[in-house]
């Protein structure tokens, strides 16, 4: 089924984004946008030119756009705040908490430039804890899109689940492979069904598990591959079905392993089907500089490091 | 419009709530609480322009309230209760196990009257703010008030609000700060000083006002006249100068009743120098809130 993937071209998740911005701020008339310095970045051009009076530049000032977004949602908008995934998180996190979080408000925290594949900015601007922060605060859904595609979709399914939401996304231009897979919130997809190993993939990283599955094959190994966009709520029904008849699984993500969706995968297995289990990410480390395709192997998480994880947890089988 | 006496006497009602509210939950602020029940009662039965009848959230078609220094609860939990927000008997509840009147206020258990979760300082003027742009998206051109301590301006969220505010010309915002110059640890010169008040609100492109907050004719006067410089292209603060604890002698002229409630004797002391002027609440134990 590998071989069956089409690839339909090369684009940043980030500019899915800002094509769903735009698609979403059509659909419904009370999406609002919200930047803190970093328009061009977040691609949010298009919908300033269309919604000039439904734009708020907030300058350089991340916690006054948490608070103006809560408001903003208070009065009944649709709020969608956008900086690097950095800003949108750790440096808002109590803001994010009280006013959003446990106020209830239904502010979408749409944040780009997220994990190493930033690139040559170095880890000040990496952040690689976010999905731990995030998940963590009651009643937010965490989404993770893999590609332009997926982050267009997403962009614009938000905006009907009532709810704080943070969407994660990043910068590198990247395969886009999924514009024939349906998107809903909270149902992973399955991109290749397999019988000897899961893989359960996020973000940039279900690229990485494709080319990883292909290799695999070449070596007789039959993976199945799940595409797990949305990391809260986990759907834990397919991921409970596709251990059941695999036994086996890998995680996959541009995520620190502390906080993120293989530790989720990791307390659903240990309460329900007890499975031997080998992560991809990053062992307790911040980045540095370098290309993303550098990084992604400096930092243990390229094409090599999925193969070589299936193969380690297959010997655990 | 109410007539000053009337509001004085509810005023002094609520003081006394703040005062029964934190000593049957033996925790909680009563000196912010007791200096700014003018404000309150003010704001709540002669100023805003609200909805009677059902609250509801989006507050459209109506004036809107945002307390940003959330640990004065007990003031805005009492004249919310005497304006008909929730039951005044549910104020036995206060800072209990499955009540609606959390420490500080929160929309998590569903209290009519509350818009956001505040408690962690600074936040609120955002959210106030966000509040208006809201109503001028929507052509709604009723006001937005907030209310701030003066040790939370030590907070650098405000400064990024107050810059934005004056920026984008919030004209429809009024803000409040309680300027009654003490925090927790002290007065806010010993802590960390505000320096010239007014100069940097002034600065930051804001219509400054001021007023004596324990001055009922005052209150009543500094906010008709914040409303008149709305819509003039700036937002408005007013100053409000008070004294924590006002007017229990003993509470007064001193940081201490920040975060302290009043024990069995203070209680009946303090209660002795406020006249019940509307019956107090019926305590009840073990509410149970419908």
């Amino acid at each position: 089924m590998l071989d069956q993937i089409e690839v339909t071209g090369k684009k940043a998740t980030r500019d899915g984004f800002g094509d769903g911005l735009l698609e979403v701020g059509r659909q419904h008339d009370q999406v609002v946008a919200l930047c803190a310095d970093l328009l061009g970045s977040l691609k949010m051009n298009d919908f300033i030119k269309e919604f000039p009076d439904r734009f708020f530049q907030m300058g350089i000032s991340e916690a006054n756009m948490m608070g103006v977004a809560a408001g903003l949602a208070t009065g009944g908008k649709i709020p969608y705040t956008g900086t690097f995934a950095n800003f949108s998180t750790g440096r808002v996190y109590d803001q994010i908490r009280q006013t959003i979080a446990y106020s209830g408000k239904n502010v979408k925290v749409c944040a780009s430039h997220a994990g190493v594949t930033l690139g040559e900015d170095g880890a000040t601007h990496q952040i690689l804890e976010d999905i731990g922060m995030m998940k963590m605060l009651p009643g937010f859904t965490v989404i993770n899109p893999c590609d332009y595609a997926q982050t267009k979709a997403a962009t614009i399914a938000i905006a009907e689940h009532y709810g704080p939401v943070y969407l994660r996304f990043g910068r590198p231009s990247w395969p886009i492979f999924t514009e024939k897979m349906p998107f809903e919130i909270g149902k992973a997809i399955l991109i290749q069904e397999g019988a000897d190993v899961s893989i359960f993939a996020t973000g940039h990283l279900v690229w990485k598990a494709v080319e990883a599955a292909r290799e695999l094959a070449a070596s007789g190994i039959s993976v199945e591959l799940i595409n797990i966009h949305t990391i809260k709520p986990l759907d834990e029904e397919a991921i409970l079905d596709s251990v059941q008849k695999t036994r086996c699984v890998v995680t996959a993500e541009e995520h620190q392993f502390a906080g993120g969706m293989g530790e989720s995968i990791a307390r659903l297995l240990a309460r329900q089907m007890p499975t031997p289990m080998e992560f991809v990410g990053v062992d307790d480390s911040f980045g540095e500089s370098g290309t993303p395709g550098e990084l992604l192997d400096k930092y243990g998480m390229s094409t090599g490091h999925v193969v070589a994880a299936v193969q380690r947890v297959l010997k655990r089988k | 419009m109410a007539d000053l006496d009337q509001l004085r006497r509810i005023a002094t009602q609520v003081r006394r709530d703040i005062i029964r509210q934190t000593h049957f939950a033996a925790s909680g602020h009563p000196g912010g609480s007791l200096g700014c029940a003018d404000f309150f009662t003010a704001l709540y039965f002669e100023v805003l322009q609200r909805r009677h009848g059902q609250f509801v959230m989006d507050g459209k078609g109506e004036d809107l309230f945002f307390l940003s220094n959330g640990h004065i609860s007990p003031v805005w939990y009492s004249v919310l209760a005497r304006s008909g927000y929730f039951p005044l008997e549910e104020l036995s509840t206060f800072r209990k196990i499955n009540s609606r009147l959390q420490g500080h206020p929160a929309t998590h258990e569903g209290l009519p009257g509350i818009r956001v979760a505040s408690g962690s300082l600074g936040q609120g003027l955002s959210v106030a703010i966000g509040a208006a742009l809201s109503k001028r998206l929507n052509g709604d051109d009723h006001l937005v008030y907030c209310l701030t301590g003066d040790g939370e301006l030590q907070e650098g969220q405000i400064w990024e609000a107050a810059l934005f505010a004056a920026h984008k010309k919030v004209d429809h915002l009024i803000l409040t700060v309680d300027w009654n110059g003490v925090q927790i640890d002290g007065r806010n010169d010993d802590v960390v000083s505000l320096g010239d008040l007014p100069a940097k609100w002034k600065a930051f492109g804001w219509e400054v006002l001021q007023m004596n907050g324990n001055d009922m004719q005052d209150v009543l006067r500094g906010l008709a006249a914040a409303k008149e410089r709305t819509g003039a292209g700036k937002p408005v603060v007013i100053l409000m100068k008070t004294q924590m604890g006002f007017p229990i002698d003993f509470m007064m002229g001193t940081h201490k009743w920040h975060g302290v409630a009043p024990n069995a004797e203070q209680t009946e002391n303090a209660l002795s120098q406020l006249e019940e002027t509307l019956g107090d609440y019926p305590y009840v134990e073990n509410y149970q809130t419908n």
